[in-house]
Formats: structure tokens, sequence, C-alpha cells
């Protein structure tokens, strides 16, 4: 089975996650991004790239702040930028999601980007194109369920590459609820494939996945243990609804054990990162004091974000 | 009309035989197995001749979609695919809507199938009312109406008060309950098999605990109450070890596996590939392999086709929201193939898991094997053709499988029901 | 054809340069070859204005025909481009493609008060209707297009033209 993110000469054609992503496609993108972090400084913030194509942001579920970073990456790119939030339209009138899909082609879009509650959404509608020869038309996951949120986690590699330069020599903790985060899977795939020695997870054993270990994962239960001599401490956001399904007590005993705090963060490397996608929950997963701290690379993340998904979809949409 | 069935490999698992017989009908029913009944005249001679002629075949799981679901399928398309299948008898769940729960219900449905005068169906009734675990269903009528067992289909009994009173009303009268083990707590939101492949592509799983745990729950009901068990639909190997000991406890326990679950397993979701979206889930590698040995070694005792027809607009769905099922009636005979193939089994001992031994777990006398004087229901089929799978080959309204696009051994001649050629591809 | 010595070429141009240029007057390179050249400029008329350099991947009109460059270098432009006087600096003149795209990313940082455009070699093929303000060597007739002049770099950092045939 041909990996339907790449078209026949190996390109990139739809970036769907980067699970089996060749790592030499990983660091074309983050080569790709350096140069685009620089447009924020000009008078005149637009490259020509996209000038004329259509990006629809296709969001099945509301997400402000991503689909506001996409839409900033592609107006930067000179694109025009439709929002359409289907998750109060289309679909609640029993459209099916290829029939949104089929309409938005009549309307000439260019790119998709899309963000659904369901795994591998995205991968629908890419075979969808496929299947009716629309090659042209280029999809990029923003996020499908608990599978994959290609763009965090490319972003989160040009934010270690820019702070600690290699990845060969480094110990990287993900921490908190891996379970259900689409987030954690692109980090680990990306963390392996670009050769971190090391890649950690730390949470409760009711929020690591089956089998976890599989994917290349040292497993810790323990924040002390967990993060000894890391290098990189990438926070995950704990969703409150995780309370209801038995798979935890409480915010509060969440924090006490594996919320980062100041104490716990002391036991990293001293020049050690800190790393969270966003939206953060203070005093659940994150104490302010490491939020607002010296270490926290937090908002750095959401200005290479930009110019990382403007890599993306210049490099989408150069063929 | 006198037929006269020449030049075949005749193979009755039922009266173990494997051998150049010819085969005569008349009245629709088996007049000679190898030598003319005296004084017989052939109406019409079918030269098989490089092909196997085999009592039709027994599924006992298949979904017509009728009454409820005429969208998917009805009861004319999947009697065609049945047909082209070589399937003369189906067992059929009670997930209709309404549930077969009712005499009057039953009684229609078999009424409606004989007037198409193509496969004989086999109700399975519910084993509550509206499959709602709560009330038992009117057994010794349904039985009269026309059912061979009683199931829940895929609806759990959450009660296990009520699910050992349902097991006891029913070894009252002798009646196999079916039943398809599954522990809806522990297998919710699930869809696809807790493990690697589920924990790499974020879908929900679905643990194989839910199914040993209903299953133990079921075994020991069944030891308790003297019912008598049929388990549908196994996937994971360690189920296997739990019915032996129950067998050798004394429980009269028998089960299948569908036809699709003896190739496929996780790894095959591939990338979110909605036709592997079954349940239960396509499991372990390893849990595949156990299931196709056990068939081989006759632990298993029969395959189904777990036939369940779903439309395009369900299926072409992220994978988590696409509806569950295979099609699967016209794929019964080249799987058991294949598979038979792959464990290098003689023909006769796979073609006795979609007869003969499926006819005895639903009771069906008539059916399921070629002795003189029984009805004369028969699958004639060149083992050795290959046919490609696609949309268009197949007659179920149903398109749904992972095998579109693939080449399956064995292709169905005729396709003969109380001695009528049902289906033939000469013409 | 006998190319002639690049340092030649370049002191030439420095020195056509020299009366319309003042030490502010800012020098933007474009990659590859413009950058060297601009480099070996700089020093010789002795500006105090930071280089600046374009990478014109970003604003190529082939873009959508050929695709992104696979790495590109970006730009980088350290002064105020607002009201200065700019000498956008390139190797080589062809089609006027690359200096259309480098004016237009120019823009994007600010209004300059003056533009002008030095090369090395007009070698003729003009697409769009440009011109050099200063040019060392003009070729007598336009190169076929199948061919390729450029200025190369060894590691001792000695410039060369080369011509290559495709």
């Amino acid at each position: 089975m041909r990996n339907p993110q790449l078209n026949k000469h190996g390109e990139l054609q739809h970036l769907l996650t980067l699970d089996g992503l060749p790592r030499a496609i990983i660091t074309q993108i983050l080569d790709t991004a350096a140069p685009f972090t620089e447009v924020a400084e000009r008078e005149v913030k637009k490259l020509p790239l996209l000038r004329g194509k259509s990006v629809f942001n296709l969001f099945f579920e509301n997400s402000t702040r991503t689909r506001t970073t996409f839409e900033i990456a592609a107006k930067r790119l000179s694109a025009d930028v439709i929002n359409l939030n289907v998750a109060t339209s289309s679909t609640k009138k029993g459209e099916t999601l290829l029939d949104t899909v089929d309409n938005l082609c009549a309307m000439h879009a260019d790119m998709f980007v899309v963000r659904h509650e369901s795994s591998g959404a995205p991968y629908l509608i890419a075979q969808h194109l496929e299947n009716t020869g629309r090659d042209h038309i280029h999809v990029v996951n923003a996020g499908d369920g608990r599978h994959a949120h290609p763009t965090q986690g490319l972003l989160d590699m040009y934010t270690i590459r820019h702070y600690k330069k290699e990845f060969h020599n480094l110990t990287v903790a993900i921490v908190g609820d891996v379970l259900h985060s689409r987030v954690a899977r692109s980090q680990i795939a990306a963390l392996t494939t670009l050769g971190v020695p090391e890649v950690r997870v730390i949470g409760p054993k009711t929020l690591l996945p089956t089998d976890v270990e599989k994917m290349g994962v040292r497993v810790f239960h323990s924040m002390e243990e967990g993060l000894k001599g890391v290098d990189v401490v990438m926070m995950l956001r704990l969703q409150n609804e995780r309370m209801n399904g038995a798979l935890l007590p409480s915010p509060q005993e969440f924090f006490k054990v594996w919320g980062l705090t100041a104490e716990k963060l002391a036991l990293a490397k001293p020049d050690a990162i800190v790393m969270h996608p966003g939206p953060m929950n203070r005093g659940v997963e994150i104490d302010s004091a490491v939020a607002d701290g010296g270490q926290a690379v937090i908002l750095p993340q959401v200005t290479f974000g930009i110019a990382v998904r403007m890599a993306v979809m210049s490099m989408l949409g150069s063929h | 009309m006198n037929i006269h069935i020449q030049n075949g490999r005749l193979i009755d698992p039922a009266n173990k035989i494997d051998a150049q017989h010819d085969l005569y009908i008349v009245d629709g029913k088996i007049a000679g197995v190898g030598t003319a009944p005296a004084g017989f005249s052939a109406q019409r001679t079918i030269d098989a001749s490089g092909l196997v002629v085999a009592p039709g075949l027994i599924d006992l799981a298949a979904r017509l979609r009728e009454p409820g679901f005429e969208y998917k399928a009805t009861l004319e398309s999947e009697m065609d695919a049945a047909m082209a299948g070589g399937v003369t008898s189906l067992a059929i769940p009670p997930d209709t809507d309404p549930v077969l729960d009712e005499p009057g219900l039953v009684e229609m449905l078999c009424y409606r199938a004989k007037k198409l005068n193509r496969a004989h169906v086999y109700p399975v009734g519910a084993l509550t009312i509206g499959l709602k675990g709560e009330q038992l269903s009117e057994m010794a009528e349904l039985v009269e109406a026309g059912c061979v067992a009683f199931s829940q289909a895929n609806t759990p009994i959450l009660d296990t008060r009520v699910l050992g009173r349902a097991m006891q009303y029913a070894a009252t009268f002798g009646f196999r309950v079916w039943l398809q083990p599954l522990d809806i707590f522990l297998a919710k939101g699930g869809v696809a098999h807790d493990g690697e492949v589920a924990s790499r592509l974020g879908l929900p799983g679905i643990p194989a605990s839910s199914e040993i745990i209903a299953l133990y729950t079921y075994l020991r009901l069944a030891r308790q109450t003297g019912a008598r068990l049929h388990i549908t639909r196994l996937s994971c190997a360690e189920s296997l070890d739990l019915i032996e000991r129950a067998r050798a406890e004394g429980v009269d326990v028998t089960c299948d596996v569908a036809a699709h679950y003896l190739h496929l397993s996780d790894m095959d979701i591939g990338y979110f590939n909605p036709h592997c979206h079954v349940i239960p889930p396509y499991r372990s590698q390893r849990d595949r392999q156990a299931l196709a040995q056990a068939v081989a070694d006759g632990r298993i005792n029969a395959i189904c086709s777990d036939h369940t027809p779903v439309d395009d607009d369900a299926k072409q769905a992220p994978f988590s929201e696409s509806e569950p099922g295979n099609t699967g009636l016209e794929l019964l005979l080249p799987l058991t193939l294949k598979w038979a193939a792959e464990y290098k089994l003689p023909l006769i001992d796979a073609l006795a898991r979609i007869t003969s031994e499926a006819a005895k777990i639903a009771g069906i006398a008539k059916g399921g094997h070629l002795s003189v004087g029984t009805r004369a229901d028969v699958c004639i089929f060149d083992p050795d053709a290959h046919q490609l799978i696609s949309r268009s080959m197949l007659k179920s309204q149903g398109k749904n499988t992972p095998f579109l696009g693939l080449e399956l051994p064995g292709k169905v001649r005729y396709t003969l029901v109380e001695g009528s050629v049902m289906y033939d591809t000469q013409i | 054809m006998q190319l002639p010595e690049a340092d030649q070429l370049i002191a030439t141009l420095a020195e056509s340069m020299r009366p319309h240029v003042s030490p502010d007057t800012c020098l933007v390179g474009i990659h590859t070859g413009g950058v060297w050249l601009a480099e070996r400029l700089h020093a010789l008329l002795g500006l105090s204005q930071p280089l600046g350099s374009i990478d014109v991947s970003f604003y190529r009109d082939d873009y959508s025909a050929k695709g992104l460059h696979p790495q590109p270098r970006g730009s980088r432009i350290p002064f105020d481009v607002e009201g200065s006087h700019i000498v956008i600096v390139d190797d080589v003149l062809y089609t006027g493609r690359t200096t259309r795209a480098a004016l237009n990313e120019l823009f994007d940082y600010g209004r300059p008060a003056q533009v002008d455009l030095a090369v090395l070699v007009d070698r003729g093929g003009r697409e769009l209707p440009i011109a050099a303000s200063f040019c060392a060597l003009t070729l007598p007739a336009p190169l076929p297009a199948g061919q390729n002049l450029q200025l190369e770099r060894d590691d001792s950092g000695a410039l060369t033209l080369r011509l290559i045939h495709a």
C-alpha cells in the first residue's frame, strides 16, 4: 500500500501524519520553515507563493487557536482563506463529510486544512480526492481524533532544533494524557524519526495507550524518575472531561502527582526547555511559575508554528 | 425435473464421501449417489467435469436487512448473492427492524423468503423482547413460527440474572442459545482491537478481555443452567481455551468464526480502511492464526459469513463513524477455500465447516448433506478457478468488503435448491 | 568563447559604480553568485551599511511550475529599506525575471528612494523591460538558451565565470 501522503515521485502530496513520513521530508519542512520566520518582521508580511489559491479551513471540531494559525500562515503566503466551521453547519443538516468536500471542490478549492474529531478523517478526504482524480487538491491534517496533529509535531521539532541544535543527543519527556493526545502521537513519531535516542512518556496508567512502548518510548509513571536528566519537557493538555470516564480522580490529584512545578523541573537538566501545545490549564498540568518561567518556550512555539505551517503549505502548493 | 450431474468430484462431508460420483435428482430430492435409481431418465444433464459437487452451503449468520433496512439490502438482492455464493440455507440474526421477537414477524419473513423460492431461511429469534435484555421472548411460539435458535445478535444482555434465566428457559425446551461474547462496558466507544495498531492510529480500543470475560460468564451460566450454547463470531485466541475447558466440564457448547477473521488482523486496517471496521474487531496476527488453526482441528465447529451489507454512505465515513460489517455471502466459499489451502486441509474437512457442521448447529436436518432422499440443495463449484472480487461481480447490494480488488479461489458454477437450478454461470 | 577574468570584471564594475554611490548606499546580493559579488563590491567601494541578501525562491513566477527550491536560504535585509538608495547585485543578467522577483521582494520591506541594478555580465535574452544600471561586460550576441553562464567560487574564495552547456 502506497503511503497516501506522498505522490508517485515521493513528494509531499498531503500532510496527514508524521508516522512513517521519511526523515528527509521532515528535515526539508524544518529547513524550509527557517526563512519564513523573518517574514513577520517585514513591512509587508506577505509572500506571493500561494497567490490566487484558495485554502479552505475545514473545521469539524472547534479550535479557534489552531484555525487562526493556519489562517495567518495561508494569508502570509497570499492565499485566499475561507473558514468553514462545519461543526455548526452542514453535517448537522445530515450532509456527509464527502458531500461537503465535493461541494467545496466545486468551488475550486486548492487546499483543505482539516480538523476532525474522528481519527483518520483526513485520510478519507485524501482517498476520495485521489479516487475522483483531483490530484491538484491537497489536504493538511490540522488534528484528527487521537491520531495525529502533524503541524504541531513539526513546530515542536522546529522549536527543539532551535534551542538544542541537534536531536541525536537528547532525552525528551512527554508528560500527561498521552492516551487521548494526537499531539503526543505526532511528537513521538517525529522524535523517533529524527533520531532522538530516548523518548519518555510520563503519566498514570489510565492515560497511556496500550502497548505504548512499541512506539519506541520508555514508560515512566513517576515525574521524579521520568524527568531526571531530560533536555526537553513536553507537557500535554489535560481535558477536563477525563475526570468523567473514571480515568482520574481529580485535577488536584493530577497536579500533585504529574503537574509540572519548579521543584520537579529542577530534576531535569539545568538548561532543559519546557514546551506546551496550548491552551494551558494552569494549576492542572503546569504551574504558573514554570509556564511563565525562563525555561518555558511556549510562546516561541506559537511563533514558529506559523513559519512551519507556511513551509508545509508552500511545499504542498508547489506541485 | 430429473437432473443428472455427471463426471464431478462429489464431496459430502456428512457421509464421508469424496469420490468421482454422479448425482441423480428426482422431484427435488437426491435419488441416487454414484448409481442411478431404477428407471431414471434425465431431463437435464449437468457436466461437472473438473468441478466439485457439494451440498449447498449453510451460513450461520446472514443479515438480509429485511425488515427495516431495505436501503442497505433487500431479500431479493441478498438471495441473489446467496445463490451466486452457493449458499442454500441461511440462519438470519434477529437484529432487524422491528426485531424478530414476534411469531408474526418470523412467519412473514419465512413467507417472503419462501415466495422468492431461493435459499431456505432459518430465523434465529430474539432471546429477549426487542433485544433489550429485560423480558423473555415467546420462545416456544417462535420455534413454531420457524425459529431454529435464539440470540441477542450484537446486543448483549446487561443483567446477568436475565441472561441466566433466558438460558434456563431455553434449556427447558432444549433450544440452543446463540451468543456473541461482548462486555459492552469494556468495549464502550471502541472501534478496533486494543493493541499496538489502535494505539498508533489513535482509534479507541476494544480489549480482548471484553470477549473473554463475557464468554466466561456465558459458559459458567450454561454449566449452571444446562443450556445448549452456541458462541458466535469468536475473535480471540484465549477464548478457545475457555471453550475447551467448558467442554471438558460437560457444557454443550459449539462455536463459529466468520470467514474473514481467518485472513485478517488489525494490521489490515492500514490507513483507516473502513471495510476493516467490524465487530468484534480483527485482532492480532497471533489471534488470527489461533482461530484458523482451531477451525482446522475442529475446536471451532463452523465458519459463517456474518454477512452484513452496508450502504456506501454508511461506510464512507471516518473509521470510527463508519458502520461496522462486511458483505460475505459470496465470499464464504472462496475465503474457506483460501484458508483450507493455507492449512493444507483436505477439501472434505474444509467443506464440513460450511455444510454438515453448520447444519448440526442450526438443527437443519434436511440440508448440509447429500444423502439419498434428502432435498437436493447442491453447490457445484470450480475449486481451481480464481476470480477478482469487484463491486460489479458482487450480487449483494452491500459492496463493503476489504477483499475488493483481490483474487480469491473457487468459483460457483451452479446452485441447486430443491432440485431446481437457481444459479448457472452458463446462462 | 574565452571568458574574461572575474576579478578584472569586478574591478571594472566597482569603478563604474563609484561615482554613483555614497557611503550610505546599500547593496543587496541575489543568491548565490550575486551575494559573492556584492561582498567584493562592498569591500572595494568601502560602504558602511551592512550587506543585504535576497533569495528569490519565494517570489519566482515559475513557482507553480518548478516548485519550491528544496532548501531556500531566505532573505536578509539588515538595514531600513524606507527611503534608502539600494543597488541590487547579481552575477548575470538574463531574462530579467530574477530581477523582477528581487524588486518585488524588496518592496515588501519598505519603499526605497532609488533602486539600481549592478551585474557582472549581461548575456542578453531579456523577457522583461529591465536593464542594468551598471554592467562590466555585455556579450556581443545573446547566449543560446541551452547554455548557462554563472559565477563560481572555489574553496579559497576565488571567483570565476563558467559557461555550462546543458
